[in-house]
């Protein structure tokens, strides 16, 4: 008999968060909510800024009806989950080595010294982050990195310059 | 003879929607086989003949595979489709995703028609937001046309296909560690036997395919499985997608026969930039041992040609290597991958990949030591064949490959703290 | 070969097995060591260590022991070159991250890894480059982690998941980032959670309390019979000289398998309280004194000869050993009085006249996972007797229909109906059941059958019982102290009979069954067999005060049904005579005369566990102080008390006249015939109090067992009530709330719990706080303070 008033299930989460939650808990097997967790954890950490807390993972696993412990596992697994602040624009950079031999190093180095950070840092105004990733599925373009859900490819310090220029 | 099959609608305006797939063709093959009620056996049968193997990395047969399942067993079976594209240097499949997701999702169903699975997912790699898209709207199509969902074409067959997005982990390309992803888990391989075929995904029987094998079936059974088979060479059927990439002029994506020269492929791609020369190639993905330039201009690009120079076609990613490169930084690099994407599951990876990293990386940056070499390939032994799965390998491979052709690479980085390349 | 059968090859030696097992199993059967970190019998194959390679022959690779199938012919080296090199290898992996500080390690002399690295390491790391360190997370009261020794064979991970049933424990980040742990900072709950103290090859898991007390080359084990519970858990103690240090489960397949709970394991800590009597002592105008044992047994001697033998009661803990119980009825029915019970947490005997025999688990205890249907009625199994509720949970995963009937909803671990009802319409809700399944009862329980409605639920549960194969209605220790427990025995062997289930009492204590076979109930002679003439049960020895009582293992306040009416009825005889291994405020209250007695580990004696298996164990470490065993103690009293058959040498004698007079097996349950009107003693008007007893406050030991006290299963003084029964008294926004009862008062800190029903308070017994307040199930006001 626990003390505490467990959190309403149904109340977790905004409208729209939820869902597209459900969305995916219904390409599953009733019986296998859980599958929909990769998909929650991206969900609400977009809805979050681009990051996880523990209670947002809390959130997910009362959601999804699962131990906490196995949501922890999940968002630890997998590089995609942040489970710091990051960027509004999260700067990925593929330094594997197609990228590499393709001069990735230039574009890392231009990165961080246009925004004063190294990978794993979030610029002080809190606008862009840098991480490094490891092969993207995009070596035809190398080098290349990934910000939000865009690709970037075949990039040059001028032409780094002008994407982060578009951006919001 | 390029372009075929997977990429034979390329250049169509905007051949990932589903009218234009049509106009060439596509989903007759599904319409042809739900009207006939085309035996599944005879599928099979025919996936068998055309020497199809799989595209994902290890070239199992993919008609054999499908035999290993109980058709008539009762409960759900799965086909699942890996889009993960881990392997550095493979960018295939996401063309395939984004230029001609109509194909496989044929494929997918005939598939399942083949095997008696009435439900699939594909697993894409969590990075591939805009090719995820554009398979939900292809989803959305076919599902409108009847392809998907039940009782397809009045045939009574029902077939439900969705795609799973993963969310950075090369180990979910494994087929058991995607299994266990999609079941909302970490991507951990699972040990076998079982396999999928008898145990895979929510524990029912399940085929994984990788993309370009499954967007490879429709045509397969239009043309028949002797035609595809009779574009590759022996031990080698059909065409295949390479994806090739390096220090070259024109860097892409070819459909071409295999058994295709490796030089024909170079110049296909442009050949070497900036005109350097040719120092090495990766030849199916990074876990293929290296083979030096030289040695790769005299190979035809199938398993057997490539086997024989001691490496493997894998995923059929190529990745080419001028003579500017240190092959002490790439492996620094490419140790590096490995180590950060084991798994952690089982005790050689997890331990053994981030030995040699930091052995491979304390070379590279000049505190290397003369036992150290010998003890590279004895870590790497004991890696190998040790492991719940092939990670462990492919972590080995390279090492072992690197040292075996450019041991004085590595050689003179230990005695002179510094490289060989460009020291005159 | 056979169909059953296929021979293999083990290092030349040919051995049969079942196709399909796993090769370790038929190594182990056959005596051959393969190494292995991640495998354990008791828990999945999750083959990721890799220790156990071994090579089989037409087979490239090594393969691992745990993970591969036998198969006829197959024939394998367990210590060939290749299979060494591979063993090996991964040896020398798992070190390198290792901390090789085991001259500081609590696993040292005992760990799993230094065994196998004696064997297969190198003396001198290639490994040059630094080593991995964990951060630890305290995680709780029992466990100490040291998380940088930890080998990731991920036996604790599995444990929680499979056996304990809830998932506490990961393995969060990948690759050579893995950490095993809580991930964040939390306490492990789980009533089993000890068990990975055991299951971990290394000293990444060892017990707190145990925590550098002692290196395991200085114990010595001895084996022991856990003290609390009607599983009779098999235990090893490890002993330093004459001190228990730690408790480990001993295994044994038809009780608790690998396992122990924690109240079995961390108990011993209550042997060293501060509180133990230490020597006899004697209250002299009021205030208590050390004397001789001479002296005070012989005052003790003096004080029971002066009174009749009617005026004399006996009561006596269910924990305390078959021969103890044996010996203290003998004495009493020597002195001429009946008036014994054990049977201290009930208080409806109504049965006892109804002729109900003796009370039992009714099955054998591994038989409870083999059950297809269970309904259990006011019982919480997983925690009462925490192995018990492994066995159903088993039973539960293994496709049984479980459905609870309780007056408040309990935190599960499988999948089970739960049905919460009041306090008072529990009977009601039961007899429904009853009416569904086609019950006709006789006596008081055919009336409430008979004006019973069958609901829906009622007849879900009956058809489940009735069409379920094996099947069982489980009285649990809630149902035994509710005030109409007559009735519900009554009702759950009507439904039991008509349903064809088997009928099942918890017994709540270790030696409740050991109790009725030694005649320590006032309506069983020793033997269990009908007493010619009854005596006094329990509550009546309260109700209607004797002017001499003698009291064995038992707290006033804490061990009874209604706390405050026995600190009153002792208070008010002349003479109390107490063998007891502690002093309490209470007891000191109520006693004349304390005589001081080993418990647990100090004791020689037999339990008798609810399946009816006798254990005995022997005494394995020295009573505290001038303390003695209990049956020593008795024995001296018959002899001064001159009754007759006092002439023991051992207490194996004692036991052995016991057993000559038992039969070897206990009848079925049965339900009794009540007969007369059904005379309901609670009746739901006002606000009524549900009471449990916490699983760490069932007996005077674990009630000082410190670790344990600091768990979230410790006790909870307070008064629960929902929100919206909070809301109508008045109560909201108060922290704290005045709880009377037949004129009885507590302070009581107020909680509000949205899953009890409403009309309900729950305040659970066997707490100081709540000690001064009556019985577990009755009528209660609440109050502000
Ligand atoms: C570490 C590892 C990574 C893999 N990554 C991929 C991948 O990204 N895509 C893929 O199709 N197969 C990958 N595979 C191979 C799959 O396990 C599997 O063999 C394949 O999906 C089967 O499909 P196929 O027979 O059509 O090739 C990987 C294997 C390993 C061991
Ligand atoms: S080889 Fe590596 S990736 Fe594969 S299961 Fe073992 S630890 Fe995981
Ligand atoms: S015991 Fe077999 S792999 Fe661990």
């Amino acid at each position: 008999m626990s003390t505490t008033v467990a959190k309403d299930v149904n109340e977790l989460f905004n409208p729209e968060v939820r869902s597209e939650i459900d969305r995916w808990i219904a390409k599953y097997p009733p019986e296998w909510k859980q599958s929909a967790v990769m998909a929650a954890l991206r969900i609400v950490q977009d809805d979050n800024g681009g990051w996880l807390t523990t209670e947002l993972m809390n959130d997910v696993a009362a959601y999804l009806d699962m131990p906490a412990i196995a949501v922890y596992e999940v968002a630890t697994f997998y590089s995609m989950y942040e489970l710091k602040p990051v960027g509004k624009h999260k700067i990925c950079v593929c330094t594997n080595v197609s990228c590499m031999i393709s001069k990735a190093d230039n574009i890392v180095e231009h990165l961080e010294k246009r925004l004063g950070i190294s990978f794993g840092e979030v610029t002080e105004d809190g606008r862009y982050s840098l991480k490094e990733v490891e092969c993207l599925g995009a070596c035809g373009g190398a080098p290349m990195m990934q910000i939000g859900q865009q690709y970037y490819e075949n990039l040059t310090p001028e032409i780094v310059d002008a994407i982060l220029e578009g951006l919001e | 003879m390029a372009n075929e099959v997977c990429l034979r609608t390329l250049d169509l305006e905007r051949p990932w929607l589903l009218e234009q797939y049509q106009s060439r063709g596509g989903y007759e093959m599904l319409k042809k086989v739900l009207t006939e009620k085309t035996p599944p056996d005879q599928i099979i049968e025919e996936v068998k003949k055309s020497g199809l193997r799989g595209r994902g990395g290890a070239g199992f047969p993919t008609g054999l595979k499908w035999s290993f399942i109980t058709r008539n067993a009762p409960g759900q079976k799965y086909v699942v489709c890996n889009s993960d594209e881990g392997e550095p240097g493979t960018f295939k499949d996401r063309d395939i995703l984004r230029y001609n997701p109509h194909q496989l999702i044929e494929g997918m169903v005939l598939a399942g028609y083949a095997i008696g699975a009435t439900r699939g997912y594909n697993y894409i790699r969590g990075e591939f937001w805009e090719p995820y898209e554009r398979f939900e709207q292809a989803l959305e199509e076919a599902r409108e046309a009847g392809y998907l969902g039940e009782n397809l074409l009045g045939s009574g067959f029902d077939f439900e296909l969705h795609a799973h997005l993963g969310a950075g982990a090369y180990i979910c390309g494994e087929e058991t560690a995607l299994l266990e992803s999609i079941e909302g888990k970490k991507g951990q391989p699972r040990y076998k036997p079982p396999f999928p075929a008898h145990f895979g995904l929510y524990g029912c029987p399940t085929i994984i395919n990788n993309t370009e094998s499954l967007a490879s079936i429709p045509m397969i059974l239009e043309k028949g499985g002797e035609w595809f088979s009779d574009i590759g060479v022996k031990n080698s059927g059909g065409s295949k997608l390479f994806s090739i990439s390096g220090n070259i002029n024109n860097p892409g994506v070819f459909e071409i026969p295999m058994g295709t020269p490796f030089s024909q492929l170079l110049e296909m791609a442009g050949g070497m930039k900036d005109g350097r020369q040719i120092k090495a190639v990766i030849p199916g993905g990074s876990s293929a041992p290296v083979i030096p330039g030289d040695q790769m201009m005299e190979l035809t690009m199938d398993y057997d040609a490539i086997a024989g120079a001691g490496s493997m076609l894998g995923s059929g990613a190529v990745v080419v290597l001028d003579d500017t490169n240190c092959m002490v930084k790439v492996l620094d690099r490419m140790s590096y991958f490995y180590h950060e994407e084991s798994c952690g599951q089982c005790t050689p990876c997890r331990e053994g990949t981030g030995w040699l990293y930091r052995v491979v990386h304390r070379i590279e940056t000049g505190q290397g030591r003369q036992e150290d070499l010998d003890l590279l390939d004895d870590v790497a032994g004991k890696i190998s064949g040790k492991t719940i799965c092939a990670l462990g390998d492919a972590a080995a491979m390279p090492v072992q490959g690197m040292l075996r052709h450019f041991r004085d690479e590595f050689q003179y980085h230990i005695d002179h703290k510094r490289c060989m390349v460009g020291a005159g | 070969m056979t169909d059953s059968t296929v021979t293999i090859e083990v290092d030349g030696r040919e051995l049969q097995a079942k196709p399909g097992t796993m090769l370790i199993e038929v190594t182990d059967a056959a005596g051959i060591t393969v190494p292995r970190f991640c495998y354990h019998k008791k828990l999945s194959i999750s083959a990721n260590c890799r220790m156990c390679l071994v090579e089989v022959e037409k087979v490239p690779k090594p393969l691992p022991a745990c993970a591969t199938p036998v198969t006829d012919g197959m024939k394998v080296f367990t210590r060939s070159p290749r299979a060494l090199a591979a063993q090996k290898g991964t040896m020398e992996f798992l070190l390198i991250n290792h901390p090789l500080d085991c001259p500081i390690c609590d696993q040292g002399g005992e760990c799993e890894l230094q065994d196998v690295a004696m064997g297969y390491g190198s003396d001198v790391s290639r490994y040059a480059e630094g080593k991995r360190v964990v951060a630890d997370k305290n995680i709780g009261p029992l466990i100490a982690t040291d998380m940088t020794r930890c080998i990731h064979c991920t036996r604790c991970v599995r444990f929680g998941q499979e056996i304990a049933g809830i998932r506490e424990m990961g393995a969060t980040g990948r690759g050579e980032h893995m950490t095993i742990g809580t991930y964040i900072e939390r306490s492990i709950d789980s009533e089993l959670s000890g068990n990975i103290i055991d299951l971990c090859p290394v000293g990444a898991l060892t017990s707190k309390p145990f925590r550098f007390s002692a290196r395991a080359w200085e114990l010595t084990q001895v084996e022991g019979i856990a003290p609390h519970d009607s599983v009779g858990s098999n235990i090893n103690l490890h002993l330093r000289g004459n001190k228990v240090m730690r408790v480990h489960p001993r295994d044994n397949e038809s009780l608790n398998e690998s396992w122990i709970s924690d109240r079995d394991r961390y108990s011993y800590e209550g042997l060293y309280a501060d509180d133990r009597l230490t020597a006899p002592m004697i209250k002299k105008d009021g205030e208590w004194q050390e004397t001789s044992w001479e002296m005070a047994l012989e005052m003790a001697a003096a004080g029971l000869r002066e009174i009749e033998a009617d005026q004399i009661g006996a009561l006596v803990s269910p924990s305390s050993t078959l021969e103890e119980l044996y010996l203290a009825q003998k004495l009493m029915r020597g002195l001429g009085s009946n008036h014994i019970d054990s049977r201290l947490r009930q208080g409806d005997f109504r049965q006892d006249d109804a002729g109900s025999g003796i009370s039992w688990l009714g099955m054998k205890v591994a038989d409870l996972e083999t059950l297809n249907s269970v309904l259990v009625v006011g019982g919480n199994l997983r925690k009462e007797q925490p192995i018990l509720g492994h066995r159903l949970r088993k039973a539960a995963l293994a496709g049984a229909g479980v459905n609870f009937l309780n007056p408040c909803s309990i935190e599960l671990n499988y999948s089970a109906k739960q049905k919460v009802v009041g306090p008072a319409e529990i009977v009601d809700a039961l007899a429904a059941v009853a009416k569904a399944s086609g019950a006709k009862g006789e006596g008081a329980t055919a009336e409430l059958i008979q004006s019973a409605s069958a609901d829906d639920d009622a007849k879900a549960v009956a058809e489940a019982l009735k069409k379920g194969g094996k099947a069982a209605v489980i009285l649990g220790a809630m149902a035994q102290s509710h005030p109409d427990y007559a009735l519900l025995v009554g009702l759950a062997s009507a439904a039991a009979e008509a349903t064809g289930a088997i009928l099942s009492i918890v017994p709540v204590a270790s030696n409740s069954v050991g109790a009725q076979l030694a005649g320590a109930v006032p309506t069983l002679e020793a033997g269990g067999k009908a007493a010619a003439n009854s005596g006094l049960d329990m509550m009546k020895l309260l109700k209607m005060p004797r002017k001499g009582y003698l009291l064995m293992g038992v707290e006033p306040g804490l061990d009874f049904w209604d706390g405050a009416l026995s600190v009153n009825a002792l208070q008010s005889a002349d003479t109390v005579v107490a063998l007891t291994a502690y002093r309490s405020p209470q007891l000191e209250s109520c006693a004349d005369i304390l005589l001081p007695m080993g418990v647990f580990a100090e004791t020689a004696g037999t339990y008798v566990n609810g399946e009816g298996g006798w254990q005995s164990s022997r005494g394995v470490v020295k009573p505290q102080g001038q303390a003695r065993p209990g049956w020593k103690i008795l024995r001296v009293l018959g002899n001064l008390l001159d009754v007759e058959g006092f002439e023991y040498i051992d207490a194996d004698q004692v036991k052995e006249e016991l057993r000559a007079l038992c039969n070897d097996d206990l009848p079925p349950n049965q339900g009794g015939n009540l007969s007369g009107k059904p005379a309901r003693q609670l009746i739901g008007e006002g606000l009524l109090r549900g009471g449990d007893t916490p699983l760490y406050s069932i007996d005077p030991l674990v009630r000082r067992a410190a670790a344990l006290q600091q768990t979230l299963d410790a006790g909870n003084p307070a008064v629960r009530l929902h929100p919206a029964e909070a809301e109508k008294l008045g109560l909201n926004g108060s922290d704290l709330a005045l709880v009377k009862q037949n004129g009885y008062q507590a302070n009581l800190p107020l909680q509000l719990d949205e899953s009890l029903p409403e009309g309900c308070a729950w305040i659970s017994t066997g707490l100081a706080e709540t000690a001064s307040l009556g019985q577990p199930f009755g009528e209660v006001t609440v109050e502000k303070a």
